[in-house]
């Protein structure tokens, strides 16, 4: 199989140029970019074909070699549809990202910004547990004064007051 | 056997079921019975499938007239029609749950007639993947799922969803460039897409060639399997996506990469070439995967997370490419495909009933809701893979089948699935801790949805029968472990045979053991 080198050197530079631009931040170079390398793997397809030749059509006495591969090039008719659906796909997103956030820029996910900056100390699973965990008043025997139910409440409620507000 | 023939209408009854929802897109309910009729007559027809090559056979289907090696083929055998029928029942329930969604909204939430039509062809599209002989096929299939998904995922087009979606978008085309690429350089080797064209002629070409074809192929599917260093996309963009929304992708997108990994490493490539950076993917994918969801308080990143770690399960089955671990592999996405579908749609009903689905901000819900406090419960333990459930009896199979095996690196790997699987039942306690056990006010900035007392947001019954419908099928699959387990089985030793799947679709005079089997042998001696 013989290579058609114009075709290879004009992917090798759509496949460059596609990589470069989907590493950009702003959504339409982000699109321009799949689109070359879309692009890209049609003529890597194309030249999977081999040699250029007859269209495909069957007519007697004509040498099977004289045709060209009509495989490839039925592959790179589906996967420009697909590559066409995609890319109005990917304007629609980016006018609406346009419309909400009139920015054309892939956002940080809050989300995961906020697990990255919470400290490795969790309230509820790593605070100091208070040593006295009953329920009933443990009263000095010779104080008097915390005979009442409500005493003891105070003390338990504590912890996880301190857990709401960290 | 003829019932075979009728495989294609697993693809077109969808399909033709979009477009008659898409004409009805201003009669709702007529768009309902539609939707959910369809699904059902194409969930019938591949249990047909399933029976029909429940012992073993394996059959293929030409379409358009073309002889297979240069036509598309469907090949229906017991690992196809095992992944449809559970593909297919856990759509079902999720259509029924998003339908029960979207009549409690009053369909205000989402422009719920332009899902119906979209998740149709979601629907065709994997049953267009799992189905397929022939590799563009498989891209085609994978092409009209995704272009759904995208749809799917920004339903709606709020703030949150645009952002996801445009990380989803990006990472699964660039994943279909690596597909295409390597499609056009396979094709350029070998010149046929057929598989089992491919299967036979592959082998002949020198080693070098087959890694570079082999790696491309496996890392285009690792994109949409979610497999360790290719995983970072999916805790970020499907936790925004709808509930249902959510809870189908969960279940299915990402095992649909996960066949195809299968086919290519039994069927295209065959032997252990590979196997030992599989295995070490899968052991970072376990554990890389649990650590995430342990840091989260969200419970549906938590889930996204537990999704991607036990994607290692199944990738460590299928680095053993032994019988054992192969079909233990087949059994456990079954079962991961159902239990991981209904834990999202619980945390979608855990959000309407608590407002939210943060755990600094739920509690007291096994009060409130006992149902679902059940609901959760069941699939939870399922998914740690608690004794009497299939997550065990799946977890158990791989870790006997490497076990078996032997080797260092197996027996760390068993070390590592099983401390994976402690690690999520401890995530998934925290949850049932917060989240149901702890009183309300307990929690760090309480819900005030759950704070009043007479205010008792009633769950549509539609959404919680769905749910449960669901949760029952996945206890099923644990009842039923036994004939499900001798498929999956089954399916394994076929697949690693590989003659009844290039015999059906080249016709029996092909000579298929000759050229596999030295081959294999080859590769296992010089390892």
């Amino acid at each position: 199989m013989s290579i058609n080198l114009t075709l290879l050197i004009v992917m090798g530079v759509l496949y460059a140029c596609g990589i470069y631009l989907i590493l950009e931040r702003s959504l339409t170079r982000v699109l321009l970019g799949l689109m070359l390398l879309a692009n890209a793997t049609n003529i890597l397809i194309l030249a999977t074909g081999g040699y250029a030749g007859l269209a495909p059509l069957f007519t007697k006495d004509t040498d099977p070699e004289a045709y060209s591969d009509p495989l490839p090039q039925a592959l790179i008719l589906t996967s420009i549809v697909i590559s066409f659906a995609v890319t109005a796909f990917m304007l629609g997103i980016i006018y609406r990202t346009w419309v909400l956030a009139r920015q054309d820029e892939i956002q940080d996910d809050i989300e995961d910004r906020r697990v990255a900056e919470t400290p490795s100390f969790d309230a509820e699973d790593d605070a100091i547990v208070p040593l006295e965990t009953s329920e009933f008043a443990v009263t000095p025997a010779n104080s008097s004064d915390h005979t009442h139910p409500e005493a003891t409440e105070t003390p338990k409620k504590a912890p996880h007051q301190e857990g709401g507000s960290a | 056997m003829n019932l075979a023939n009728l495989s294609p209408l697993a693809v077109l009854l969808p399909i033709l079921g979009a477009a008659l929802a898409f004409l009805l897109i201003r009669h709702h309910t007529a768009q309902r019975v539609v939707s959910i009729g369809i699904l059902s007559a194409t969930l019938l027809l591949e249990c047909l499938l399933l029976i029909s090559v429940w012992d073993g056979g394996t059959t293929s289907v030409t379409l358009g007239g073309w002889l297979p090696p240069w036509g598309v083929v469907l090949v229906v055998d017991q690992f196809s029609s095992l992944m449809l029928v559970v593909s297919t029942v856990v759509s079902l329930a999720v259509l029924i749950y998003a339908t029960g969604q979207g009549m409690a909204d009053g369909d205000q939430e989402a422009p719920v007639s332009i899902f119906h039509p979209t998740y149709l062809i979601l629907v065709a599209g994997v049953s267009n993947a799992f189905l397929t002989g022939d590799l563009f096929n498989l891209y085609v299939g994978f092409e009209i799922l995704l272009t759904a998904s995208y749809v799917l995922m920004t339903l709606g087009g709020t703030g949150p969803r645009i952002r996801a979606g445009v990380t989803y978008v990006v990472v699964s085309v660039v994943s279909s460039v690596l597909f295409l690429v390597a499609i056009a350089m396979i094709y350029g080797a070998t010149g046929t897409i057929t598989m089992a064209d491919l299967a036979i002629k592959l082998a002949e070409l020198d080693q070098g060639t087959q890694n570079l074809l082999h790696v491309m192929l496996l890392v285009a599917f690792g994109i949409k399997a979610a497999v360790f260093p290719l995983s970072f996309w999916l805790p970020d963009s499907y936790p925004t996506a709808p509930a249902p929304v959510t809870a189908v992708f969960a279940g299915l997108l990402t095992k649909v990469g996960v066949y195809a990994m299968v086919r290519t490493e039994t069927l295209l490539f065959p032997g252990d070439t590979l196997n030992v950076p599989l295995m070490v993917v899968a052991l970072l994918t376990m554990v890389v995967g649990i650590l995430g969801a342990l840091a989260q308080s969200d419970i549906k990143r938590l889930l996204s997370f537990t999704l991607v770690s036990h994607i290692g399960y199944m990738v460590f089955g299928l680095a053993m490419s032994s019988v054992a671990g192969l079909g233990a592999a087949v059994f456990y996405v079954a079962h991961h495909i159902t239990v991981q579908t209904s834990l999202f749609l619980v945390t979608g009903l855990i959000e309407r009933r608590g407002g939210s689905s943060s755990i600094d901000r739920l509690g007291g819900l096994a009060k409130l809701s006992p149902l679902l406090a059940l609901l959760f419960f069941i699939p939870a333990m399922n998914l740690a893979g608690i004794p009497p459930f299939s997550g065990f009896l799946g977890k158990l199979g791989l870790l006997q089948a490497g076990v078996e095996l032997g080797t260092p690196l197996a027996i760390t790997l068993v070390v590592g699935g099983v401390v994976t699987s402690l690690l999520t039942l401890l995530a998934i306690a925290r949850v049932w801790n917060r989240a149901f056990w702890r009183k309300p006010e307990d929690a760090e900035y309480p819900d005030p949805v759950l704070m009043t007392p007479g205010n008792v947001g009633v769950l549509p019954r539609t959404m919680v029968g769905s749910t449960a419908g669901l949760v029952v099928f996945g206890v099923a699959l644990t009842v039923f472990a036994g004939p499900l387990f001798q498929v999956a089985d089954g399916s394994a030793g076929i697949m690693l045979d590989r003659s009844a799947y290039i015999h059906s679709v080249l016709g029996d005079s092909v000579e298929v053991p000759p050229l596999a089997q030295p081959e294999e042998a080859q590769t296992g001696d010089a390892k």
